[in-house]
């Protein structure tokens, strides 16, 4: 027991921290996964149904985009908004909004892959007896939705475990500041940067339980949408 | 008026002319079955009609009013279609025959009481509950049927909607099918390979082959006189014999097969050559020529037992095939070179344009 105790004594130490640094890494990566939702998956459905030109090339740059180095897309993300950017005037770097900015620009591309994946996943004919039985434009896509969330929560859980789990994007442009940006992956590494092993392994721990329960939460809400 | 118009109408895809269409209409109140070979272009055709589809080419009008593509939202919602496999929705059945209502904006116990009619009229009032994934290929394919139908559409489109399903079952719904589709009082394209789908559905036929509109006519015409090779082929005419017309007298056609002279109910030129169309099941079979009808010798080549009925193979000096029953075949002792009469009415030998090559 008291070895227990002994290994937990750091991560009790900062318990104030850790709850500001837990609900900062919920909230900036919860944030980002609802926006790349909200425009992944219109997007995801939009390429799966509709034959343009160019739509190859999006289709490419979708599948490129899923593989994006996050350090990368930091690097990117910090040129924006660092004071001599174009978007300098919105002062957006060392903020949350900026990790939220990033991470986004991580989950996006998952998303819309997966949506696109699981709309050409459908008979074709679905789409037609959907359009015969009476659906508006809005209408279809709508029932395409529901009729591929298993798919979607699947992008959910992708989308949010990609970016949760990412620390080279949020590094570089929230800067791990103490009490403003400072998530779970960033006190990770500094932590662990600073020799404080056991912390950095406690908080490992508490990152992989935290993931562990989305994913728990997310595959019980697909099961139940299944039955 | 018709309904549904289609007129010049051509579609292509990569390269091939998969319709090219001078001319179809759909009556108000009228079950046409367009009928062909897989690979005919029937499904393309449904999905044009149904708005679904763009056509390379010609016009689609409704109730005389050309139909701009893409056609309005409330021109789509007066038609219905059901495909081949069931495509039922997630979740219950009920749900499944309430969508098209919802999308129109129904809600309440006027949609509980439509539904519930459509799924009664059906026979899976009892399955309203389950979910649409348990069903079973016959159960599945009431439920897409009555989604359709409980829509109360002025066209509804149907693409083989009966072919996955076992005989015993198929039948049935089948009939079902023309009861509801009686009552209603529905306009109805109904696309099938099957000949007695056809036969018991239609109210005209029209045979469709490589994209192309071969006959349209009552299901009697179509039948007794397809007016080419393919048709004939594709309605398995059984015997299509070389024939020279020998004279022309009160439409009565006096035809040489093989030497034989035959009488056709065909409105040919003297000394033109056609191919004499005999059904098997219009042969007659006798053990002595009967008092009245042209009748002569014939030697029975080979009996194929085919269920209900057996197929008889008969040289004539000329072949012959003939369907007859179990009970005939019986009291006639039909076996390989048992000697025979045959006869052919007037009415059962119909002349079409070919010369046998």
């Amino acid at each position: 027991m008291n070895e227990l105790q002994q290994a937990l004594q750091p991560v009790l130490a900062m318990r104030s921290d850790l709850a500001g640094i837990l609900g900062l890494s919920l909230l900036v990566s919860g944030v980002a996964v609802i926006v790349a939702m909200l425009l992944g998956v219109p997007a995801g459905i939009t390429l799966g149904l509709r034959r343009f030109p160019g739509r190859q090339l999006l289709v490419t740059l979708v599948n490129t985009g899923m593989g994006l180095p996050p350090v990368v897309v930091g690097l990117v993300v910090f040129l924006l908004l660092a004071r001599s950017g174009p978007f300098g005037a919105l002062e957006l770097l060392y903020t949350p909004w900026a990790m939220i900015v990033a991470q986004v620009i991580i989950a996006t591309p998952l998303v819309i892959g997966i949506t696109l994946a699981a709309v050409q996943g459908l008979d074709p004919r679905v789409h037609l007896q959907i359009l015969s039985l009476g659906a508006s434009g809005p209408q279809h896509y709508w029932k395409i939705v529901r009729e591929a969330r298993l798919s979607l929560v699947a992008a959910l859980a992708a989308g949010f475990g990609s970016i949760i789990s990412e620390v080279g994007a949020v590094m570089m442009v929230g800067g791990n500041i103490r009490g403003q940006t400072r998530v779970m992956t960033t006190a990770i590494v500094l932590e662990t940067r600073q020799g404080n092993f056991a912390l950095a392994v406690a908080l490992g721990v508490l990152l992989l339980v935290l993931a562990a329960l989305f994913n728990w939460l997310f595959t019980w809400v697909q099961q139940r949408s299944r039955a | 008026m018709s309904l549904l118009r289609v007129t010049d109408l051509v579609v292509r895809a990569e390269g091939r002319t998969l319709l090219d269409l001078p001319l179809l209409e759909v009556g108000a109140g009228e079950i046409l079955v367009v009928l062909g070979p897989t690979g005919a272009g029937k499904s393309t055709l449904l999905r044009v009609m149904g708005c679904l589809q763009r056509a390379d080419g010609g016009s689609l009008a409704w109730r005389g009013e050309q139909v701009p593509w893409p056609a309005p939202l409330a021109l789509r919602r007066r038609m219905a279609m059901v495909f081949q496999a069931p495509l039922l929705f997630s979740g219950t059945v009920f749900d499944n025959v309430a969508y098209g209502l919802r999308l129109r904006g129904e809600r309440g116990s006027a949609l509980r009481g439509k539904v519930e009619a459509a799924l009664t009229q059906f026979h899976i009032a009892q399955l309203a509950g389950q979910r649409a994934a348990t069903l079973s290929g016959g159960e599945a394919q009431r439920a897409a049927l009555a989604r359709a139908v409980v829509l109360e559409p002025e066209l509804l489109l149907l693409d083989e909607p009966l072919a996955s399903l076992d005989a015993p079952i198929r039948e049935r719904l089948r009939d079902e099918l023309r009861q509801v589709m009686r009552a209603r009082g529905m306009s109805c394209v109904y696309v099938t390979h099957e000949l007695p789908e056809a036969f018991t559905l239609a109210d005209r036929i029209a045979v469709l082959a490589g994209g192309r509109l071969l006959q349209v006519g009552k299901p009697e015409e179509v039948f007794y006189a397809p007016n080419q090779r393919a048709v004939a082929e594709f309605l398995r005419a059984g015997n299509l014999l070389p024939a020279e017309v020998l004279s022309m007298a009160g439409g009565l056609a006096t035809v040489r097969i093989a030497g034989r002279t035959l009488t056709a109910m065909s409105a040919f030129a003297a000394g033109s050559r056609a191919l004499a169309c005999i059904h098997p099941e219009e042969v007659q079979i006798a053990r002595a020529p009967g008092a009245a009808g042209d009748w002569f010798d014939a030697t029975v080549l080979a009996v194929t037992d085919r269920g209900p009925t057996l197929r008889v193979d008969l040289d004539c000096g000329f072949p012959l095939r003939a369907l007859v029953t179990r009970r005939a075949a019986r009291e006639l002792a039909l076996r390989a070179g048992a000697r025979v009469a045959v006869a052919l009415a007037p009415g059962s030998v119909h002349l079409i344009p070919g010369d046998g090559a």
